[in-house]
């Protein structure tokens, strides 16, 4: 619990977040956060700025590759509960979707990354369609639109050094899956709803 | 501590008293006429001079090296709010990190070793060579001369200029020896009062823009009502500073004009990137920067001039 609670001090310092909740508010119901992706940093940075009561049932989904090459990184993932997939040896008898949800149960929220990698951080990019699978599997699940703004100067793809720039994380208003929608057009709604939070 | 670091202390905390007053007698009254939302602007604006007036006895009250570290922290913050809002590209990113953990931190501790010879230079002389250098290495031509400009200009003005003002502390004035922090906080009010004034006699009297484009609020009646009540406070605390009654007014208005000429020049840059202030740290008064736009500016200067009328060696 201290270590979490240094990990997200030193992550709000470090990515010098604001944190705007727009028609949303935080809330310990069972949620899954959607964010752009376009650092490594990304993961940390939304689960810290969380309230504490949220973050603690909160786990973000991160690749395991990165996160178990090192013993700091392995120790980062385990103080952030990250939830780690392999992305090289998905099975079909065994998808990352079924995974994420027997390891939430009806207990913990996610955070996803539905573009599948990083991006350069000035387009989103198309999203993957794991994100419309668990909302079909669990439509009770909140899916919350996030946007991260300016992260990708703080750590860019390929450096190892941050630097302390400021950025941004806009939490925005809830969608669910409706009754009968197609994955394209859900995927797509989706993926605006955080292209919108850019703008506001 | 001695008679007239009493005296500014009080003087200090009788301003903050009057204006917190004012404030709240605007917000118990709205009948008054003035706009509420100009009247919270306002009271936020005092809480904060508070917390900064608290920082700053704070420090005072230890070491120097306290001072010279808590102005890091302001230059650390005011670079961050600077690059943060002025596009650099991914290229960028190693001499961003030389700028923020070698260059920022290095000023500092020279500051705080007393090195004039190597902090007066560090950053205009090698800062200025090694940056585009570093940007060169890194292979991307795209913007070049723009993107190397932006760097040196937050490193210039968030750090090298800041530093002077905790350089005031190591300045050495004969008949003037342990009594360096008063002058420093006399610098610190005499700017946070210059703006201060400034703003009132625009609304006041304000008819001629100095620059409509760039701000709304500055008139050439406020900057000269400005100028001229902070030259008359500065002549009334000269008993606290090295200076004669004379050399006070001077230095007042040497203060209020670099002070409007920050203020004016760090608008310029807002305008230009389409914001209203630079961040959001201490409330009501948006960024970092926009608080210490004024001090980065007149800190070199003040230091200069005392420095070659004034220092001993």
């Amino acid at each position: 619990m201290i270590s979490q609670t240094v990990l997200s001090v030193a992550a709000k310092l470090l990515s010098g977040a604001s944190v705007r909740w727009i028609d949303c508010q935080p809330d310990a119901c069972q949620r899954v956060y959607f964010a752009n992706h376009t650092s490594h940093l990304d993961a940390i940075v939304v689960w810290s700025a969380l309230p504490r009561e949220v973050r603690a049932r909160t786990r973000p989904v991160a690749a395991k590759d990165y996160w178990i090459k090192t013993w700091i990184r392995r120790y980062l993932a385990k103080t952030f509960n990250a939830l780690l997939i392999d992305r090289r040896e998905i099975k079909v008898h065994q998808s990352p979707v079924d995974l994420m949800l027997r390891e939430i149960g009806d207990w913990y929220s996610l955070i996803v990354f539905p573009e599948g990698g990083r991006t350069s951080g000035e387009e989103i990019g198309e999203f993957k369609s794991g994100l419309y699978y668990l909302c079909k599997k669990r439509p009770d699940l909140e899916v919350v639109p996030v946007h991260i703004d300016n992260l990708n100067r703080v750590l860019p793809r390929g450096e190892f050094l941050p630097v302390p720039l400021l950025s941004c994380v806009s939490f925005g208003t809830p969608l669910w899956l409706e009754a009968g929608e197609t994955k394209q057009s859900f995927l797509t709604r989706a993926r605006e709803a955080v292209v919108r939070l850019k703008e506001v | 501590m001695d008679g007239p670091t009493w005296g500014m202390m009080g003087v200090v905390l009788g301003l903050l008293a009057v204006t917190t007053t004012i404030g709240q007698l605007l917000k118990r009254y709205p009948e008054s006429g003035i706009n509420p939302a100009a009247v919270d602007t306002f009271n936020s604006r005092v809480r904060a001079w508070w917390m900064m007036c608290s920082l700053l006895v704070a420090a005072f009250a230890f070491y120097n090296a306290f001072t010279v570290t808590l102005f890091g922290l302001i230059s650390f913050w005011a670079l961050r709010e600077f690059i943060t809002l002025t596009p650099t590209r991914l290229s960028d990113h190693r001499s961003l990190f030389w700028v923020f953990f070698i260059f920022t931190p290095a000023q500092y501790i020279l500051v705080g070793m007393n090195n004039y010879e190597l902090y007066s230079i560090l950053i205009p002389v090698f800062g200025f060579l090694f940056i585009p250098a570093r940007v060169a290495i890194a292979g991307d031509y795209k913007r070049f001369l723009e993107r190397t400009a932006k760097i040196q200009a937050g490193l210039l003005v968030c750090v090298y200029c800041l530093s002077f003002a905790p350089a005031i502390l190591y300045l050495e004035i004969e008949n003037y020896e342990g009594k360096n922090p008063l002058l420093l906080f006399f610098f610190v009010v005499m700017v946070q009062l210059s703006d201060v004034l400034h703003h009132t006699w625009d609304r006041l009297f304000g008819r001629h823009h100095i620059a409509r484009q760039v701000s709304s609020s500055r008139t050439w009646e406020g900057f000269l009502g400005g100028l001229g009540s902070s030259m008359l406070v500065g002549t009334a605390l000269y008993w606290a500073t090295p200076f004669s009654p004379l050399e006070a007014a001077a230095m007042s208005a040497l203060v209020a004009v670099m002070a409007m000429a920050g203020g004016l020049t760090m608008s310029a840059i807002k305008r230009d990137r389409g914001v209203k202030d630079y961040g959001t740290l201490v409330e009501g008064h948006g960024g970092v920067l926009d608080r210490i736009d004024s001090i980065c500016f007149a800190a070199p200067v003040f230091y200069q001039v005392t420095r070659y009328f004034l220092a001993l060696s």
